[in-house]
C-alpha cells in the first residue's frame, strides 16, 4: 500500500514539474512575443521622436499622444523641401514626421495597427523582413532616412517581435502617409 | 528629437551626392543566415574546370530561360551542376526540388564580365547566396561584400550597375515557391516564345526535354511530358506579355510566397495558369499618392495601369522591379502597352457584340 502511495506521489511530482515547466518564463517568450518588452524597446529606441507628430503646447513642441505612432500627418502635404545651402543637409516639418534631403522627401511611416494605412495587414515576418533588408516588406522601396534601420536592425528576431507586437497592441490610427519624393534629379 | 540623429544623418547625405548611389549605400548588412560560408573566389566554387582559361567544368549544363529577368541590357551565361547520381524532383510542377548540393552561376557582363551569381543547396536544405565581382582584366573573380558594390560599373547605355547584397538575392529567390528562379518546366520549355523580349536567339541551353530524357527530371506530370509547356493565352502578345510578367514579377508577386497576401499574382502556374487578369483588372491599387493610377490595371489604359505606371518608370521609390535595374525595359514597356491596348480593344468589341446580340 505504501508503495502504491509513493508511485501516486512520484507521479503526480513529475506531473507537478512538467506543468511548472511549460509555464516557465522561458516557454512563455517562445511561445508568446513580450508585449511589455516590446513597449519598452519602442520607448528606448525613441521611435515616437519621428513616428509621433509634434504639436505645440504650453511647453513647446510635444508629441501627440491621440496620433500615437500614426507617421506623418495625411493632411500636412507637401511637394517639395526647402533648399539648402551652406552646412544645412536635412530639413524637417515642425511636426518631425516630414524629412527632406538629398534623398528627396521621406515621411514617418504610420506604425499602428489599421489595416488601411498601418500595420495592420503585416504580419511579423514582413516586419522583421523590413528592417533585416531596410526595405518595404523586405522586396519593395528603400527605408530612407532619417529611419535609423542599421541600428535597429541590431535587435535580434525574437526582439522584433515583441516591437511588432506592441505595436500591434496601440491603438490603430486611420492616416494614410503620402509616399516619399525623389529628389528631382532621380525623376 | 535626438541631435546625433539629424546629424548623422545629414552628414551620411552631405558626403553622397545623388540619391540611388545614397541609398544603395546606407542598405543595412543582412544578417546571414546561409547554410555556409561562400568560397572566397569563383574558381572555388567548382565552375571552371580552368580558372585561368576559363574553361567550364564538364558536367555543367548551360541553360536559358525564355523569360528572362531584365538587368539593363546584360549579356547573361547561366549554368546548373547537380551532384552525380541525383535528380531534380517535378513532383510539384510549379516548385521543383532541387537535390543537396545543387549549384546555379549566373553570370554578368556588360562591354567585361562584371558579375556571377552563385547559390549552393546546403545539407541542411537551405539555399546560400553570393555574388563574385571580376577584375577589370577578367583574369578572376573574388567574393563580393555582403551589402554588395553600389555603382560597380556602368551599364552599356549610361546607366550604373550594381552588385547586389546578399539581401538583395534572398529578396526575390526566397520570395517564391522555388528559391531557383529561371529553371523551370514553362522557362526551360522546348515550345519558346518567339516574342519574348531579350530571350536568346540561339538554342544555347538545356531543355525540360533534355533534361527528362536523361533522368534529370523526375516525376514531371505525364500531360507536360507529351505536350511542351507553354502559356495558354489569346494572343501571341498577351502570351508574350504574360511570359515576361512571369519572368520579371512572378519571383516576388505570387500566390504561394512572401507577398502572397498582397493578392497580385504576377506568376504563370500549371495548377492554376495565369491569374494576372484576375488579380489586377479593375483591381483598385493599394499603393495611393499623387498622380499614381488607382487601379492595377485598366483595359485599353496603361497610363491609368499602376501596374504599366511601375514598369515604365525608375523613379527610385516607384519603380517595379524596386532592385536590380537603373533602366526601363523599353520592349518590354512597348509589349505590355500593345497587350493593355489589346485588353481595350478586346472589352470594346465584347461589348458591341452583346449590344448586337441584344438588338437581334
Amino acid at each position: 500500500m505504501l508503495l502504491k502511495i509513493l508511485s501516486v506521489l512520484a507521479v503526480a511530482g513529475c506531473a507537478l514539474a512538467l506543468f511548472s515547466l511549460e509555464r516557465s518564463p522561458a516557454a512563455k517568450s517562445a511561445a508568446a512575443p513580450d508585449v511589455e518588452r516590446g513597449k519598452y524597446l519602442v520607448s528606448f529606441g525613441s521611435c515616437n521622436d519621428c513616428h509621433t507628430p509634434l504639436v505645440m503646447g504650453p511647453n513647446g513642441p510635444a508629441p501627440d499622444m491621440t496620433r500615437m505612432l500614426s507617421g506623418h500627418p495625411q493632411d500636412l502635404v507637401l511637394s517639395s523641401g526647402p533648399a539648402l545651402e551652406g552646412p544645412w543637409g536635412a530639413a524637417a516639418t515642425h511636426t518631425l514626421t516630414g524629412w527632406s534631403g538629398p534623398w528627396g522627401l521621406s515621411f514617418a511611416a504610420n506604425l499602428t495597427p489599421d489595416k488601411e494605412t498601418g500595420l495592420g495587414a503585416w504580419s511579423a515576418e514582413d516586419f522583421i523582413a523590413t528592417i533585416r533588408s531596410g526595405r518595404h516588406l523586405g522586396r519593395g522601396r528603400p527605408l530612407l532616412p532619417p529611419m535609423p534601420v542599421h541600428y535597429v536592425n541590431t535587435l535580434t528576431d525574437e526582439d522584433l517581435r515583441n516591437v511588432f507586437a506592441y505595436l500591434q497592441s496601440i491603438p490603430a490610427v486611420s492616416n494614410r502617409v503620402p509616399q516619399p519624393v525623389a529628389p528631382a534629379q532621380a525623376r | 528629437m535626438n541631435p546625433n540623429r539629424l546629424l548623422s544623418a545629414a552628414l551620411v547625405a552631405l558626403v553622397t551626392l545623388g540619391a540611388p548611389i545614397w541609398i544603395a549605400l546606407s542598405a543595412p548588412r543582412w544578417t546571414t543566415h546561409a547554410s555556409s560560408t561562400p568560397p572566397a573566389t569563383l574558381a572555388e566554387t567548382g565552375l571552371y574546370a580552368d580558372a585561368r582559361t576559363l574553361t567550364v567544368a564538364d558536367g555543367l549544363l548551360e541553360f536559358a530561360p525564355q523569360y528572362p529577368l531584365w538587368t539593363d541590357g546584360a549579356r547573361k551565361r547561366r549554368w546548373i551542376a547537380l551532384p552525380p547520381g541525383s535528380a531534380i524532383d517535378a513532383s510539384d510542377a510549379d516548385a521543383w526540388r532541387f537535390p543537396v548540393g545543387t549549384k546555379l552561376w549566373k553570370e554578368f557582363a556588360f562591354e567585361r564580365r562584371i558579375e556571377t551569381r552563385y547559390m549552393e543547396l546546403g545539407r541542411d536544405g537551405r539555399w546560400s547566396y553570393a555574388t563574385y565581382a571580376w577584375q577589370p582584366d577578367e583574369s578572376s573573380a573574388t567574393l563580393a561584400p555582403e551589402g554588395g558594390v553600389a555603382a560597380a560599373c556602368e551599364s552599356s547605355r549610361g546607366a550604373l550597375h550594381d552588385i547586389p547584397g546578399r539581401f538583395d538575392c534572398l529578396a526575390c529567390h526566397e520570395a517564391s515557391p522555388s528559391p531557383v528562379l529561371g529553371f523551370s518546366a514553362l522557362q526551360l520549355s522546348s515550345e519558346r516564345d518567339p516574342r519574348a523580349p531579350h530571350a536568346d536567339a540561339r538554342e544555347s541551353g538545356v531543355t525540360l526535354d533534355e533534361l527528362v530524357a536523361r533522368g534529370l527530371v523526375r516525376n514531371l506530370a505525364a500531360e507536360l511530358l507529351d505536350h511542351a509547356p507553354r502559356i495558354t493565352a489569346r494572343s501571341a502578345v498577351e502570351r508574350a506579355a504574360l511570359g515576361y510578367l512571369h519572368g520579371n514579377c512572378g519571383g516576388c508577386h505570387n500566390s504561394r510566397g512572401a507577398l502572397a497576401e498582397l493578392g497580385l499574382d504576377l506568376a504563370w502556374s500549371f495548377e492554376h495558369g495565369s491569374r494576372t487578369l484576375a488579380t489586377t483588372l479593375g483591381t483598385p491599387a493599394r499603393l495611393q499618392g499623387n498622380g499614381l493610377a488607382r487601379q492595377r490595371l485598366v483595359a485599353g489604359a496603361p497610363s491609368d495601369s499602376l501596374l504599366f505606371q511601375r514598369l515604365a518608370t525608375r523613379e527610385p521609390y516607384l519603380q517595379m522591379p524596386a532592385l536590380g535595374t537603373h533602366l526601363v525595359d523599353v520592349q518590354a514597356r512597348e509589349l505590355i502597352a500593345q497587350w493593355i491596348a489589346e485588353l481595350g480593344r478586346r472589352e470594346r468589341n465584347s461589348l458591341a457584340h452583346g449590344a448586337a446580340g441584344t438588338r437581334r
